[in-house]
């Protein structure tokens, strides 16, 4: 079968791929950009993949930089693996990133990739020279693409919807549907993105079966939930950064959104660090308006 | 012994009967790097069929790649065997103390009671934000050793003591007993520390003290 194809205006694929294993776990690597220019780390949010980079990192790796990123555990064409957790997804980035240079590189990452790397930066300053966070910094809203037990609500019903899934969860399978439902059904959580950019998307994060087109996201795992972790330990690691920081939020909520606000994040922004609101933006920013964004990160990084 | 093998997702589960009979089951957890098996050493008596776990990544149950554990999958284990023996008392040592803790206020209908014993990853990690690390290899697992990412990941989970609180009250609304937790431990890691205050908490108590009271609600 020869699956469909979608094209997307500025859109390009990675220009090397290659596969990481992190103690047995595959990890999806990809590279734009010349090898021998210096290393920047992109890192995507919850449910989504490396390929939701495909417009901005061209852009980055046009001006000069060896854009790096990798699809974390579970989800575009990365191993489906038995357990997830932050830790697992810290330690995959750290294998990834020790495996192309031991020198601190700049990082950008966005929603739960931004919270993340603040974790890995604070156990690991030396990994990263700067940091580029996309609607990723503490909010006191719950944080919907945080899987499972990352997530600080403890509703007896949430629990018990959890544990139910669990039962489930071996035989679970993504729905199928052509390209054209799969791209409908992601609008519904990124409703400020274009029917052409998430048909683009399809053709990369989805797998084309005999019945049909399915995500390639492990279907055993399930965002939402409860678990120890709290907001604020977020915060508490932003405002101890021992690093350039740049932060962006937009103005509008959206489903896939941590709903943070610039009240929210001021008090907590490392020293020196800046933050940047952009108006009548969601939460996918550096999809929405690349071409804002963009000057303003590699101004940051250079 | 019997062994029956029970599927979580991506994992077998191992899950012994070390004595037989009728009525409610008793449930034993292991502690942190343990086996069922090593349950059957704890001197009680119990007059019902007793049965013991092995969590992911211990003793025969599978043993995943990479890593990701937590207090909450292990309790998603337990949650696995419940379906399949129906209500149980629970006595959980070490870390599975915290695990029979959390899923008395999970499934407060299905746990009868929770003891809790003193024993290995009792205390588990920290109770606020720490800086982690960089920790990528926990060096391979030594014949049939637990998971050496369960040993590491699961000796540091955080267990604040609001988290805590907010299960034991889960498990007095929810399980209609007096006091749906029993704490034997001699050791008071914070965790244990806030609930130990608690209404619903029995303290003071001897394991078999305890067992014998859930035995009767």
């Amino acid at each position: 079968m020869i699956p469909e194809t979608r094209s997307f205006p500025g859109a390009r694929r990675p220009d090397r791929t290659r596969r990481q294993d992190v103690d047995g776990v595959g990890i999806a690597v990809y590279e734009w950009g010349k090898e021998s220019d210096p290393v920047v780390f992109f890192v995507h949010g919850g449910s989504d993949f490396a390929g939701t980079y495909d417009v901005f990192a061209p852009l980055c790796a046009d001006a000069g930089w060896r854009v790096v990123a990798w699809d974390h555990r579970g989800h575009g064409d990365s191993d489906h693996a038995a357990l997830y957790s932050w830790d697992a997804d810290i330690r995959d980035a750290l294998s990834v990133m020790s495996s192309v240079t031991d020198s601190p590189a700049p990082v950008v990452a966005h929603s739960k990739g931004g919270a993340f790397m603040m974790q890995l930066i604070d156990g690991s300053p030396y990994r990263v020279s700067k940091m580029v966070n996309i609607d990723g910094m503490p909010s006191k809203r719950r944080m919907p693409d945080v899987p499972d037990h990352d997530q600080s609500r403890l509703l007896a019903g949430e629990i018990g919807s959890w544990l139910d899934y669990r039962h489930e969860a071996h035989s679970a399978e993504r729905k199928p549907g052509t390209l054209e439902d799969l791209a409908r059904r992601r609008g519904k959580m990124n409703p400020r993105l274009s029917i052409e950019w998430l048909e683009y998307l399809v053709t990369i994060g989805a797998k084309q079966d005999h019945d049909g087109w399915r995500w390639k996201l492990d279907p055993s795992m399930r965002f939402g939930g409860f678990g120890p972790w709290r907001p604020e330990w977020s915060a508490l690691r932003m405002a101890s950064l021992p690093i350039p920081f740049l932060g962006f939020i937009g103005t509008v909520d959206e489903p896939m959104g941590w709903g943070a606000r610039e009240r929210d994040i001021r008090p907590w922004l490392p020293a020196g660090g800046h933050l940047e609101v952009l108006q009548d933006i969601g939460h996918f920013i550096h999809i929405e308006v690349p071409e804002i964004v963009a000057p303003k990160v590699l101004d940051f990084i250079s | 012994m019997t062994t029956i093998t029970l599927q979580h997702n991506k994992i077998s589960l191992a899950l012994h009967q070390i004595q037989g009979g009728s009525g409610r089951p008793l449930l034993l957890l292991h502690g942190l790097g343990e086996h069922g098996r090593n349950m059957s050493n704890i001197n009680l008596t119990w007059n019902g069929p007793i049965w013991a776990l092995d969590f992911t990544g211990h003793g025969e149950s599978t043993v995943p790649r990479g890593g990701g554990y937590s207090s909450e999958i292990l309790m998603a284990d337990v949650d696995i065997a419940l379906r399949q023996l129906g209500p149980c008392t629970l006595l959980g040592r070490g870390l599975g103390a915290y695990v029979a803790f959390l899923t008395a206020g999970a499934r407060p209908q299905l746990v009868r009671g929770a003891v809790l014993v003193d024993g290995p990853g009792l205390s588990g990690g920290a109770i606020h934000a720490t800086s982690t690390g960089e920790f990528t290899e926990p060096g391979p697992r030594v014949g049939t050793a637990p998971d050496p990412w369960a040993l590491f990941e699961l000796s540091r989970d955080a267990r604040p003591p609001n988290y805590a609180l907010t299960f034991i009250g889960l498990a007095k609304a929810g399980s209609g007993l007096e006091d749906p937790v029993a704490v034997t431990c001699t050791v008071n890691p914070p965790w244990v520390e806030a609930i130990r205050a608690e209404a619903g908490v029995l303290t003071d108590i001897t394991v078999q003290e305890a067992l014998d009271i859930y035995a009767t609600n």
